[in-house]
């Protein structure tokens, strides 16, 4: 995507798509067989609001602000874009839906690339009653046959997959043993000083992503406790958070949880977030209250996931970057 | 001297790396959900030429290298260097051993050389695709062996020893593709 800039060739040779038709149509079918796959399951489709009053606290996602003003906001009022359909889902679980998936566009600032566009395609779905484990095996039963997938997926633990991939335990090691780890793998010039999790994020993406899923999908299990987001900890183990990523061929795919219920708790996280946010001088922008409140009456026990449907497109076209099976992305939007 | 932040990253910009200027080759944006985001690119030291991998933070910046690129006639050589000239303004350069490098084989006086100028100073010399070059040693020539497909070497004007087909005999001229070190053909020009 980067790189090339219809502007200076001219609107003539630009106005047209960078993704194939056919590729476009192969898109459609995953998308139609999507929508047949849930159907079929009993979880029904909904939609929330892109426009969110809230935004998300994590400082790892910037949102895209807008301002509305008119009836009902004579001085105008700042929205967000949502970052993924996550809170309002909540809030629709809450309220007693049951089962739900939503297939649509969202927002991430800062993110473009070969593997990004700052808009683009989540499908997100909700299982109350199962449990983590239940829903990977349903992700499973989902992107494998679109990818044409045939074995088992391979489940490797957060840890396990960095004492085989860099040589460490990611829960044991020291600060200046992860520096040096990443020196010892040569990742060069980035210093993340005091920063755990930034060095872990550094070797993890530099060096066992792109390990991962090599020969099927691969589930990544068993996060830090730091980097819960909105999974809840391993009664078990507190030292683990119940979330899991989906990589194929070093390609995230999705990220899942077993849900986080407890509002204090989920309180206490944004609050720690923002005071990151603020502490690296970036804007930190309201908390989602009504998320909070519907928390606070009672979220159903349930899994959920966020499955970037552009990314899955791309390898089960066979393409090499996102702008190959996206009609317009941010270069000729 | 101006900076890039890593959102102005891309292909062919130069770049200030521990002192010496790089060319970027590749640019990725690396990011996991969750995670932070990390801008990883490859670069060509300029100097050296040497390839290597760094990353940076998302939103960091780094210094800009005053690097240019011109297209200047390349003179001759004495002790202490090669000597190029600008055709349109006359100005005239001296690129060092260091900037020239293993380049200097390809040299023909009269060839129009890219030169890559560090704050006005030469640092790197890239001669053109095709270089015409004067057999002035080799073995002498098999008659009317086009077939078998044997080479030899031969040493030319420039000092370059290229592989070539039996049949070239001293004096012969050749045209030889500079970024291979490959003979092309014979050249009657």
């Amino acid at each position: 995507m980067s790189g090339r800039h219809g502007g200076q060739a001219g609107w003539e040779s630009d106005w047209q798509p960078r993704a194939t038709l056919e590729n476009l149509r192969r898109r459609a079918q995953i998308l139609q067989r999507i929508r047949v796959f849930f159907a079929q399951r009993g979880v029904w489709e909904v939609e929330t609001p892109t426009l969110s009053a809230a935004a998300l606290s994590s400082p790892a996602i910037d949102s895209f602000a807008t301002r509305y003003t008119g009836p009902g906001h004579a001085a105008g009022v700042n929205l967000y874009l949502h970052t993924s359909p996550e809170f309002a889902m909540k809030r629709l679980l809450a309220a007693g839906s049951g089962p739900i998936y939503q297939l649509g566009k969202v927002f991430r600032q800062g993110e473009a690339g070969r593997r990004h566009n700052p808009e683009f395609t989540l499908l997100e779905w909700y299982r109350p009653g199962l449990d983590h484990h239940q829903l990977m095996d349903e992700v499973e039963a989902l992107v494998a046959p679109i990818l044409g997938l045939a074995g088992r997926a391979q489940r490797l633990s957060y840890r396990e997959a960095f004492l085989r991939f860099a040589g460490l335990d990611p829960f044991a090691a020291s600060i200046a043993e992860l520096r040096a780890t990443a020196q010892r793998l040569d990742i060069q010039g980035f210093d993340a000083g005091e920063a755990r999790d930034s060095w872990l994020d550094l070797i993890l993406s530099h060096r066992i992503e792109p390990q991962l899923g090599c020969a099927g999908l691969c589930f990544l299990t068993d996060y830090p406790a730091s980097q819960a987001a909105l999974a809840r900890l391993s009664p078990d183990n507190p030292v683990v958070a119940e979330r899991f990523e989906l990589y194929f061929q070093g390609v995230e795919l999705a990220n899942g949880f077993h849900e986080l219920g407890g509002s204090a708790e989920q309180r206490r996280r944004f609050e720690s977030e923002l005071a990151q946010r603020a502490a690296q001088g970036r804007e930190t922008p309201p908390l989602d209250e009504r998320l909070l409140a519907a928390l606070e009456a009672g979220l159903p026990d349930c899994a959920g996931v966020a499955l970037g449907v552009d990314r899955v497109v791309m390898l089960a076209l066979g393409a090499r970057s996102l702008d190959e099976v996206i009609a317009f992305t941010i270069d000729n939007c | 001297m101006a900076n890039y932040s890593t959102n102005e990253f891309k292909r062919g910009l130069k770049i200030m790396l521990d002192g010496d200027p790089y060319n970027i080759v590749e640019n990725e944006f690396v990011k996991s959900g969750k995670g932070q985001g990390f801008c990883r690119v490859k670069v060509r030291n300029l100097k050296t030429g040497r390839v290597v991998e760094r990353t940076f933070k998302s939103n960091e910046s780094v210094e800009a290298a005053d690097v240019l690129e011109v297209e200047l006639q390349y003179l001759y050589s004495d002790g202490d260097g090669w000597h190029f000239m600008n055709p349109t303004t006359f100005e005239q350069l001296m690129a060092d051993a260091a900037a020239v490098g293993d380049e200097a084989k390809w040299l023909k006086e009269q060839d129009s050389c890219v030169v890559t100028l560090w704050n006005g100073v030469p640092i790197g010399v890239t001669p053109p695709n095709h270089v015409i070059l004067t057999v002035v040693e080799t073995d002498p020539g098999v008659r009317g062996d086009t077939a078998t497909g044997g080479t030899k070497p031969a040493r030319c004007d420039t000092g370059a020893v290229v592989q070539v087909p039996l049949f070239i005999e001293v004096g012969d001229m050749l045209k030889v593709d500079t970024r291979s070190g490959e003979y092309i053909s014979r050249s009657r020009e």
